[in-house]
């Protein structure tokens, strides 16, 4: 019983994380049909701007500020994070628009290139982050511990979704991403900006992955491969998951976390990995366009 | 007339064909062994490009192909080394007896069959579970890089059955001939020549009759393929099925000729590569990947002898600036070239009629 709640609990922390990346990915995808493949050096960013922050404390702060340092880099990660992913979109997605593979292969090169300049900058070997000591230790019930810092991520995660869910649902911008999703001729004749929607959706994105690389400081060492490691598990929530709808990408990333955990348990990290591959092409068979279908009469 | 003659494909193919032939007498046996791999490259270009050129369905999955290919010959050459005894690497991880799946791949036929088998196997399953559904581009793509992720994982984790990570290597005979003698690696740069010009030719004739068409037309409209009556899911299963066979054919020749696959050989980034040498040399042209594969791993080549952190960035640039300023490749290039030199030559003998007319 133990062991299966701290599965679930695994599950579900790994779900969150993949909500994280995955909700950014999928927002872009929905809106330009662009799988960005560097999404997965956005969260390095993240990660690597949450170590630098915390080398800046370590030298010049006091030491009983040291855990500010935390609350400090998600913003930061944020900020920077929706920067370089501006200055993509910019300088070389909204030139491949209309072409989906292409753009594909375009940022995955950048991606490589991202990746070894972190490599350049920090090396090869990974460096660790000291969690902040608020997030040490666990919440205990009964005989079975929560670490805070999964807790931590959890929240993360679940304010990031309420936010994003805010923002399409409840105000002016939000309504005019979601109308250029579902149309993006109309609302062009209609006068949204979509050059301005685009910029700002592929912001909100890239944002977002940084926030999810500085969550992932918190679990372990972080390295320029960081983020190819979680970055095909997130491809595979917006495949399950459908476009054009947040409750997709929910069900998606926490089905593919929780599955993924008790398959890893049932047998082993390598077969469990086989399995859910297995799963997911089963899946499709049943809901080919995923979890959400976004209702068109276009054919094309 | 002659130059236009002269850059006819035919007769491109059979300079480059021709060149192929009289290489060992050029070059010394390493490099000669370095474009026999290079070639073997080129053999599985030629199958991505039927896929992603002619018919449009990206895969950024076939490294696992050639790497199933790969593995079927490396596991009969291992057998066929350590004569009938267990492989080391079994023997450190504590197995008595060969295990069951490796018991076929001691007869080589039987081996270089399921060299072309298995690939297309997986490939046809996938294929079949995702065209049939019309789960088609990025989508596709995605799962077929999925796939690499999950059969990498399953190869490094079954350490006592494809040796892990360090994966297969010291091969000593082929059907009782040394495989690392300059004269057999001779022998293999030969066949691997003569396997490219067989498959090189074969796509020509598939792609040139009514089934390119087809291709094509599912690449440029795949709904309008479809009310005219044609099954595209069928289409791009068979072709998918074929260009991961070609890879398997051309993973079992590169490891006759590099003498060790690993994991690491067949992953995610050696997978997306293989879409890089179809991508510079030219999509949609069966030339243009051979001239990619050589040219990009060359350079690769190249590279890592000088300066191996460069390769990185020159490789993602690489990316951006084909996929940006070169999306038809080097091919590309050669036509746009070729048609601008027409062009002048029509204008040019328009005014020459004019000035006649004059008179």
């Amino acid at each position: 019983m133990t062991e299966m709640i701290l599965t679930l609990f695994n599950g579900i922390s790994l779900g969150s994380i993949l909500l994280l990346i995955a909700l950014g990915l999928a927002i872009t995808f929905g809106l330009m049909n662009v799988i960005n493949m560097a999404h997965g050096e956005l969260i390095m960013v993240g990660a690597y701007i949450t170590y630098l922050v915390q080398n800046i404390f370590m030298q010049y702060a006091p030491e009983k500020y040291f855990d500010l340092y935390f609350i400090l880099s998600i913003p930061l990660a944020l900020i920077v994070a929706a920067g370089v992913g501006v200055l993509l979109e910019v300088s070389l997605i909204r030139h491949l628009y209309k072409r989906p593979l292409d753009s594909l292969l375009a940022t995955w090169g950048v991606g490589l290139i991202l990746q070894q300049l972190a490599r350049t900058i920090f090396g090869a070997p990974n460096v660790g982050v000291q969690s902040p000591s608020f997030l040490n230790g666990g919440l205990e019930l009964g005989s079975i511990t929560f670490p805070y810092s999964r807790i931590f991520i959890l929240l993360l995660s679940l304010i990031c979704l309420a936010c994003i869910f805010y923002y399409f649902y409840r105000t002016a911008s939000g309504r005019r991403v979601r109308a250029v999703m579902q149309n993006r001729q109309m609302a062009e004749c209609l006068g949204v900006s979509t050059r301005k929607v685009d910029m700002l959706t592929f912001a909100i994105g890239s944002g977002l992955a940084g926030v999810a690389g500085c969550a992932l400081t918190l679990l372990g060492a972080i390295g320029p491969t960081i983020g190819t490691s979680y970055i095909i598990d997130a491809f595979m929530v917006v495949v399950v998951g459908g476009v054009g709808a947040l409750f997709g990408a929910v069900a998606g990333a926490f089905g593919i976390g929780i599955f993924n955990t008790i398959f890893e348990f049932l047998t082993n990290a390598t077969l469990g990995k086989v399995l859910i591959f297995i799963l997911i092409i089963a899946f499709l068979q049943w809901r080919p366009s995923g979890i959400v279908i976004n209702r068109s009469r276009s054919l094309d | 007339m002659i130059s236009q003659k002269l850059f006819n494909n035919r007769i491109i193919f059979s300079v480059i064909l021709i060149l192929l032939l009289f290489a060992p007498l050029f070059l010394t046996d390493f490099r000669l062994n370095l474009l026999g791999k290079f070639l073997a490259f080129a053999i599985l270009a030629i199958g991505l490009d039927l896929l992603w050129g002619y018919t449009g369905v990206l895969s950024l999955g076939h490294g696992i192909f050639f790497g199933l290919g790969a593995y079927a010959m490396a596991m009969y050459l291992k057998l066929e080394a350590t004569g009938g005894q267990l492989p080391d690497f079994m023997a450190w991880s504590g197995m008595s007896e060969l295990p069951l799946i490796w018991i076929p791949f001691q007869y080589p036929i039987v081996a270089i069959a399921l060299g072309i088998l298995i690939p297309a196997a997986i490939a046809f399953f996938l294929g079949y579970l995702t065209f049939r559904n019309r789960i088609s581009g990025v989508y596709f793509t995605i799962l077929s890089q999925a796939l690499v992720l999950v059969l990498v994982t399953l190869f490094v984790g079954a350490q006592n059955l494809t040796g892990g990570t360090s994966g297969l290597t010291n091969f000593k005979t082929l059907f009782g001939y040394s495989v690392n003698s300059p004269a057999s690696q001779m022998v293999f740069y030969f066949i691997t020549v003569g396997v490219l010009a067989i498959i090189f030719i074969s796509c020509r004739i598939l792609v040139k009759g009514r089934f390119g068409k087809v291709l094509v037309g599912i690449r440029d409209g795949e709904n309008r393929m479809r009310f005219l009556g044609y099954n595209p899911s069928t289409y791009k299963t068979f072709v998918y099925t074929l260009s991961a066979a070609i890879a398997g054919i051309a993973g079992m020749l590169f490891v006759l000729q590099v003498g060790i696959i690993s994991p690491t050989m067949i992953g995610i980034i050696p997978s997306i590569e293989m879409v890089l040498w179809v991508a510079l040399g030219g999509r949609g042209t069966l030339i243009g990947p051979v001239i990619g594969a050589v040219f990009v791993n060359a350079a690769k080549t190249g590279f890592s002898e000088s300066y191996p952190e460069f390769w990185t960035y020159f490789l993602g640039l690489m990316f951006v600036l084909v996929v940006v300023f070169l999306p038809k490749g080097i091919t590309g290039l050669f036509t746009k070239w070729k048609e601008r030199r027409q062009k002048q030559n029509d204008t040019a003998s328009i005014e020459v009629s004019k000035s006649y007319s004059r008179l």
